[in-house]
């Protein structure tokens, strides 16, 4: 049965049933049993699971991160939740130098089911430490698989297929979408991983992008087909493996690519699918690569300075336009 | 009431009186400060960053920074109000700091977590649970370089514990015998997790044990103890004899983040705010001066009402000052 939930619930749902169907789960991570400290998103797990299984943690990510990895290695499934991304770093040793090398550094004898789980949670003056998205980062590892769900819908099966991949998988939700509402099946269901979604179609213009940004993406295009410009809408959903296909295809069509990511902007996510337009589709395109991203800059705390900071619906419609009317005719 | 007479202030304490009555309006311009913002917080748009109050602590911060010089270092965390104030920091770039404004501390660039004022040895707090730690030894390690005998404090909670960059920082500042204090703000919890859910021993003091380095364990709460305990270590420290790490028990009366005292979360009890309100570190301080003879009623309200005027001051100047030009956002992230 489908009914309309928020995305936040979407999460705890597929949480409730991923370790009720899997023994060998575990819920791993800072605030796990706290009933607001991850937003809600994991009400209900430790009353029904126990400690065993829904294990809260000390400040301690570099080696929960590792534990959690070790546990892998032993045959359990962990799902390894940071409430924010900012908080990685102290953890990034034993993902990118042991969690993705493992199966390919001893020559694919050892896999490692992990699901590491984390939130971006920015705004509200928060600063540069408690604001990052670090998808590009992730994704720049060999051996790490990175999503990003932008509905409750996505959230809930991609949270099944990572937990059902077998290798390490960054997945990123985003506080901002955790009150968003949509159709989301109450059966345990799996968005494929590798795999985007057209949103809108359209045939000016290809916009990709993902997460929070596919949502003001989809807002930027009615905008802007007010205005006659048909935008062509792609959520990504996976960061790493890209939808390759998917991508080419509709720039094929459109000859044109704008890239609105959450990241920031240099070495990131708009930089990758603008070498894949300059690879794979060249004589296509009939203009230069358009790219939304946030400046290379730390986050600000003031309210001023975020307010220019964070792209939203508006700055990609203008951006757009602006970049249409660049073109030469 | 008549005005103190002078001989009267010998009392019994070997600490001088302008240090005792010092510390005294310290703490009180923290609290004050602290419970102006509280105030303010209630109204959502004015404060937007997160605020984590140091309310009920601040014996530890005045205690130990009434021990330091202006070129001593002092490196904060999340909840760092009250090291900045404590060590001189000024309270109308931290009100504008807190509202974002250009005239702040950090320029509105970093808000309540993000704290620094260069001058008077505060480089920067840090956000990252243990993230200042390293960052002690290694402002340590410059002064023990260059043969100054200024010492670098690092101020971190019962949290920062868990992390293992803080043993890594209790070895390095033992092996190298680097002038730093570690000061291990025990409030009992860790966001939502009490001490004892965090750590397998909670007597963190006994930490220092292991990496052959004095280690205490005191009330956190009495402000005297705190300055003789850190001034031991002070002493030491800047005589090359290495680092000291002093654990503090205190306790926050507000909940984690913001204003509220979070009672209704099922964390902890109204029974336990309450012993620990009634130990108030000023309070308890001020009824300590008063039985030495060292501040009457008169000059306890003149005290208060300076610091009224300077938290209002603070708050108004805050308040006038204008929001950063969002034309200079890409500016500053290289010098
Ligand atoms: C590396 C890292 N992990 C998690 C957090 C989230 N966090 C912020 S404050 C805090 C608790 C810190 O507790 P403690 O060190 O005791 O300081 P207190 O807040 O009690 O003063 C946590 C877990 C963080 N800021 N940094
Ligand atoms: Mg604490």
């Amino acid at each position: 049965m489908t009914r309309k939930i928020t995305y936040v619930r979407a999460i705890n749902e597929a949480l409730h049933q991923i370790l009720e169907s899997d023994p060998k789960a575990l819920l791993i991570g800072q605030g796990v049993t706290s009933p607001w400290y991850v937003g809600a998103s994991t009400l209900g797990l430790i009353q029904k699971f126990g400690p065993e299984r829904v294990i809260d943690t000390p400040v301690s990510e570099n080696c929960t991160m590792g534990a959690a990895v070790g546990a892998a290695l032993a045959g359990m499934h962990p799902i390894f939740v940071f409430p924010r991304m900012d908080f990685m770093y102290y953890a990034l040793d034993q993902l990118a130098n042991h969690a993705a090398n493992w199966h390919y550094m001893f020559g694919r004898q050892l896999g490692v089911p992990l699901v590491v789980w984390t939130i971006i949670n920015r705004g509200g003056e928060q600063a540069a430490q408690h604001s990052q998205a670090l998808q590009a980062l992730f994704a720049h590892i060999p051996g790490l698989k990175v999503v990003m769900p932008g509905t409750a819908y996505d959230a809930k099966g991609l949270l099944h297929a990572s937990h059902q991949d077998g290798n390490p998988v960054i997945y990123i939700d985003e506080r901002w979408l955790y009150q968003n509402e949509d159709d989301v099946p109450e059966e345990p269901y799996t968005v494929p991983i590798g795999k985007g979604v057209v949103r809108e179609k359209g045939s000016d213009v290809t916009l990709a992008a993902n997460s929070y940004m596919a949502l003001k993406a989809i807002e930027a295009a009615k905008a802007l087909a007010q205005d006659g410009i048909s935008v062509e809408v792609i959520d990504l959903r996976s960061i790493k493996p890209l939808d390759e296909t998917m991508l080419l295809k509709s720039i094929k069509k459109t000859g044109r690519l704008v890239i609105a990511d959450g990241g920031w902007k240099s070495f990131g996510v708009s930089a990758e699918l603008a070498a894949l337009a300059a690879e794979e589709a060249f004589n296509h395109l009939k203009a230069p690569v358009l790219r939304i991203a946030l400046p290379d800059t730390p986050a600000p705390a003031s309210r001023t300075l975020e307010k220019t900071y964070y792209p939203d619906a508006n700055r990609i419609a203008s951006e757009i336009k602006a970049w249409l009317h660049k073109e030469p005719k | 009431m008549k005005q103190a007479a002078k001989p009267r202030r010998t009392g019994r304490s070997d600490v001088a009186p302008d240090v005792l009555l010092g510390m005294y309006r310290s703490m009180l311009r923290l609290r004050k400060f602290e419970e102006a913002i509280a105030e303010r917080l209630k109204t959502p748009s004015e404060i937007v960053c997160p605020v984590h109050l140091y309310t009920g602590e601040e014996a530890v911060a005045v205690g130990v920074c009434a021990n330091l010089r202006k070129e001593d270092f002092v490196f904060s965390t999340h909840r760092s109000h009250g090291h900045y104030l404590a060590k001189g920091g000024d309270m109308k770039s931290l009100a504008a700091e807190l509202y974002g404004k250009t005239t702040g501390c950090s320029h509105g660039r970093g808000g309540s977590m993000h704290l620094a004022a260069p001058e008077y040895g505060l480089p920067g707090s840090s956000a990252i649970v243990a993230g200042t730690i390293p960052l002690a030894v290694g402002a340590a390690l410059a002064f023990s370089v260059r043969k100054e005998d200024n010492v670098a404090v690092a101020f971190f909670g019962d949290g920062a514990a868990n992390e293992g960059v803080f043993y890594e920082s209790l070895n390095l500042a033992a092996l190298r015998k680097l002038p730093v204090i570690f000061i291990c703000e025990n409030n009992l919890y860790s966001t939502h997790m009490p001490v004892a859910s965090c750590l397998a021993s909670t007597e963190i003091y006994r930490k220092a044990e292991s990496f052959c380095m004095p280690g205490v364990r005191i009330d956190g709460n009495n402000v005297l103890k705190v300055f003789r305990e850190a001034g031991r270590a002070i002493a030491a420290a800047r005589l090359g004899e290495g680092p000291a790490l002093i654990e503090c028990l205190t306790y926050r009366w507000r909940g984690h983040v913001g204003p509220n005292y979070d009672l209704d979360k099922g964390l902890r009890s109204k029974e336990e705010l309450d012993s620990w309100m009634t130990r108030c570190p000023i309070k308890n301080f001020e009824e300590f001066l008063a039985a030495q003879g060292l501040i009457s009623t008169a000059e306890k309200e003149a005290v208060s009402r300076e610091v009224d005027v300077e938290v209002a001051e603070a708050i108004a100047f805050a308040r006038a000052s204008p929001y950063p030009d969002s034309a200079e956002i890409t500016r500053g992230v290289f010098r």
